[in-house]
């Protein structure tokens, strides 16, 4: 038991590290000056160039400051923004609460609509209805509904705010925006799963006992769906992530989306590293959460 | 207790309809034991399983007379099937692996069915599902109730299966192959069970392929055939005399024939000396050995988990030996590399329980058997020897029946001339009359190319029809081996003649 946390921890340090090597190499190869980034639209002097170079410690070679990253990383310092000249630490707490608002609300938003989806709509023309809808949510970009969503609902109804962060009601429309393809996804593979499972005999089994079809469905189906639907996890997070800088784009919202567009377009090198760390963190965590609720879901992959 | 007048059955595939039961009439009266006997495809399961209107959703039921305990069911509603199901019929199918919910506690699954019909209170609930487990002789129900079908043996799952068919005191039981998949000696306690359970008053409705596994118990037997009941009349009628020319093949089929074999053994085709395989700190095989000769049959008998399946790995060389060794055709075949091996795998041969996942299911016969073959040589002749003609060369293992696969799996096994073929449990997936031409094909063969074959079981009336010399394992050892015959009519080991026991017989007065 503590072998396989250990090894499960292990392993999520890896990939920590991975990723943050693999953003570090990349933002090297990417065209732009570090110096020309902290300066921005401040006076440009040789003086003020050299003061930069020796206070941010530029001038040592790459591997040094590349070892010195991950060893202040290591401690829990992100170090300073080049653009903000403020702590990275301080600009993300400052702005991942409206973008974790906005992932879980999509997150139930898209788990809850597509339960409910694939549980109602099991017989002829309702399913058939249900399925074609689906796949259009599924194909259809965030940007372009998000758009439609906020002249329907925004401009022409006036029902929700058209920008910004105010409270529940902005949150509305972003996170419907996000959940909708999920739902798409997840209804499909849960409304599979369910087929396969009322095929099996244990069905059958079930309905001999004088069981409506709803609670064969609820009590024994459902169950059997949920293992694919989970292993779609790792999936959704990506998609959350993604998904999250876009949406906050269209909606105007405040959030991680927007500091990372602002970082990468000027090189915020600090900024970027600490994003893509923050992403791998989640994946990971909501991988080893996925595989818990494997176990939880099914007994047959518990070692007794 | 039900009455059925020409009951139709016509199943809807998109714009087919197949007709499964056409015109079935029969009825079953209170404290009797029926059985429904037929091979795979008869329309049997659909006929037991519209008694309880279960017989599936793309499934047209009609008939002249249909009723069940008194009531007309053709204008039964939903409702009206549920308050039936479970209360006034309980159905136990095949495997309960699957037929219970592997994901819910057994104590969960008998637990259900209380529920559902308001049978006790909640907190009385518990105690009747230990007394429902004790009353099918599950040891220690209190600590099974809370475990997992997965963590049952094959015996004991089934009783908890039968525990939560009577949960809600139902007064028909209908049994679907309730023992198909069981090793011998438990389906002899199963049996057993059902006997008890006919004496405490149940009437029983038994639905089987094999004839000697229902004519102990049963008072009647319906035998069917394409959906029509071809012969029906009290059980010992039926065996003494049967009419049908059906009939009597099923009961050839269930009392077995023993094939002889008349050419003399030839050299020796494998030989595994002193073979021990340990997995772990388990020792699955303990000092086994064996010879094969060409032209023999060998049998090799035990139950699930006597480690029959692990010397068949070890024989075919799909995994090395603790200790001990494997020849084949005079050359060491263990312990040597995969590269070693290859040049002489055509000519040691493997026919599985299961051919439809031993088959790719998207090749053709023609690909499947062809790629045993010499590039471009034809496949026709091959088949022809399994008796398929060539029609069934353009089709996918999945539009053949089990009998006609097996053949294909055959016919591969035969294509490269073989000097052994390691037959795993060949015909266990088979109806008993299947089951015959199976064994007649495999005993041909033998006859005609010599080859040896080595013939994995765990049903002693198969090996008994067909194997020359016999060993039988248990816990990982052989405990006796010799001539089929010596070996059947004087066991001397216990667990032999328990084996020997828990064998299915007809017992056919004339």
């Amino acid at each position: 038991m503590i072998k396989a946390v250990a090894r499960r921890v292990a392993a999520g340090v890896v990939v920590l590290w991975a990723a943050a090597t693999a953003a570090y190499l990349a933002l090297l190869a990417a065209p732009g000056d570090i110096v020309d980034a902290i300066i921005g639209d401040g006076a440009d002097t040789p003086q003020i160039r050299a003061q930069i170079i020796a206070e941010w410690n530029l001038d040592r070679p790459a591997i040094v400051q590349y070892l010195d990253y991950l060893l202040r990383a290591a401690r829990g310092d992100l170090g300073r923004s080049y653009l903000l000249q403020r702590p990275v630490g301080e600009v993300i707490g400052e702005q991942i609460l409206p973008t974790v608002q906005l992932a879980l609300a999509a997150a139930v938003i898209g788990v809850v609509l597509a339960l409910v989806l694939a549980v109602t709509t099991r017989h002829r023309w309702v399913r058939r209805v249900s399925s074609t809808a689906e796949l259009m949510l599924v194909s259809t970009p965030p940007f372009l509904s998000g758009i439609v969503l906020l002249s329907v609902f925004s401009f022409r109804l006036g029902w929700f705010p058209v920008a910004g962060d105010q409270g529940w009601a902005a949150l509305a429309l972003p996170a419907v925006t996000l959940g909708l393809p999920i739902a798409g996804v997840l209804s499909q593979v849960l409304r599979d799963g369910l087929d396969r499972a009322l095929d099996e005999p244990f069905a059958v089994t079930a309905r001999s006992r004088g069981l409506t079809e709803r609670a064969v469905l609820i009590r024994h189906a459902l169950r059997h769906a949920l293992i694919p639907a989970v292993t779609l996890l790792g999936w959704l997070t990506g998609v959350l992530i993604g998904g999250a800088v876009i949406i906050e784009q269209v909606f105007g919202r405040p959030g991680l989306g927007q500091v990372t567009l602002q970082a990468v377009g000027n090189g915020d090198m600090p900024v970027v590293l600490a994003v893509v760390v923050l992403a791998a963190a989640a994946f990971v965590v909501i991988n080893t959460l996925a595989d818990l609720a494997y176990l939880l879901i099914d007994p047959r992959l518990r070692r007794s | 207790m039900i009455e059925v007048q020409n009951l139709r059955v016509t199943f809807r595939l998109g714009q087919k309809s197949v007709e499964a039961v056409r015109g079935v009439s029969f009825d079953i009266r209170e404290g009797e034991c029926v059985a429904l006997v037929g091979e795979s495809g008869s329309g049997k399961s659909v006929t037991a399983r519209s008694l309880v209107g279960l017989a599936g959703p793309q499934a047209h039921v009609e008939a002249d007379t249909f009723t069940v305990d008194g009531r007309d069911v053709s204008r039964f509603a939903a409702r009206d099937w549920r308050r039936l199901r479970g209360r006034y019929a309980g159905l136990i199918l095949q495997d309960a692996l699957v037929s219970l919910d592997p994901m819910r506690t057994v104590g969960a699954e008998i637990t259900e069915v209380l529920r559902t019909h308001d049978i006790g209170d909640r907190r009385d609930r518990p105690r009747r599902v230990h007394d429902l487990l004790d009353a099918v002789h599950v040891p220690e129900p209190e600590r099974r109730a809370r475990q997992y079908p997965h963590q049952l043996s094959g015996g004991l799952r089934q009783r908890a299966l039968i525990a939560s068919a009577l949960a809600g005191g139902p007064k028909l039981l209908i049994a679907d192959e309730p023992t198909t998949a069981l090793d011998a000696t438990v389906q002899a306690q199963i049996l057993t069970l059902l006997a008890e359970r006919r004496a405490t008053g149940e009437t029983l409705l038994l639905i089987s392929h094999d004839l000697a596994v229902v004519s102990k118990l049963a008072d009647r037997v319906l035998v069917m055939k394409d959906g029509r009941i071809v012969e029906s009349g009290d059980t010992r009628t039926i065996l003494a005399g049967a009419g049908h020319p059906y009939t009597r093949q099923l009961i050839a089929a269930a009392t077995g024939r023993r094939r002889e074999n008349t050419a003399e053994p030839g050299e020796i085709v494998a030989e595994a000396t002193a073979l021990r395989k340990v997995y772990g700190d388990r020792t699955v095989v303990k000092d086994f050995g064996l010879t094969v000769r060409r032209g023999e049959i060998v049998g090799l008998v035990g139950e699930s988990g006597s480690g029959k399946s692990t010397v068949a790995q070890l024989l075919f060389g799909l995994t090395d030996p603790t200790s001990g060794h494997v020849r084949f055709e005079g050359s060491e075949f263990s312990g040597i590399p995969e590269r070693a091996r290859r040049p002489i795998r055509r000519r040691l041969q493997l026919i599985a329980q299961d051919p439809l996942s031993a088959f790719d299911p998207r090749w053709t016969v023609r690909r499947i058997v062809g790629e045993a073959l010499p590039k471009g040589a034809d496949p026709e002749p091959i088949l022809d020897r399994v008796g398929l003609g060539p029609e069934y060369l353009d089709r996918y293992p999945r539009q053949l029946s089990g009998g006609q696969r097996q053949r294909v799996a055959i016919a591969r096994a035969i294509a490269p001339r073989p000097s052994l073929i390691i037959c795993d449990e060949p015909v266990s997936a088979l109806d008993v009359s299947v089951q015959a031409q199976v064994l007649d094909l495999l005993a041909r063969i033998r006859e005609d190319d010599g080859t040896a074959l080595l013939f994995i079981s765990h049903d002693l009336g198969v090996i008994r029809d067909i194997a020359d010399r016999v060993l039988v394992m248990h816990d990982g050892r052989v405990v006796e081996q010799g001539p089929v015959r010596a070996v059947f009519d004087h066991a001397g080991h216990e667990y032999t003649r328990a084996l020997l026991d828990a064998v299915p017989t007809l017992e056919v007065t004339s």
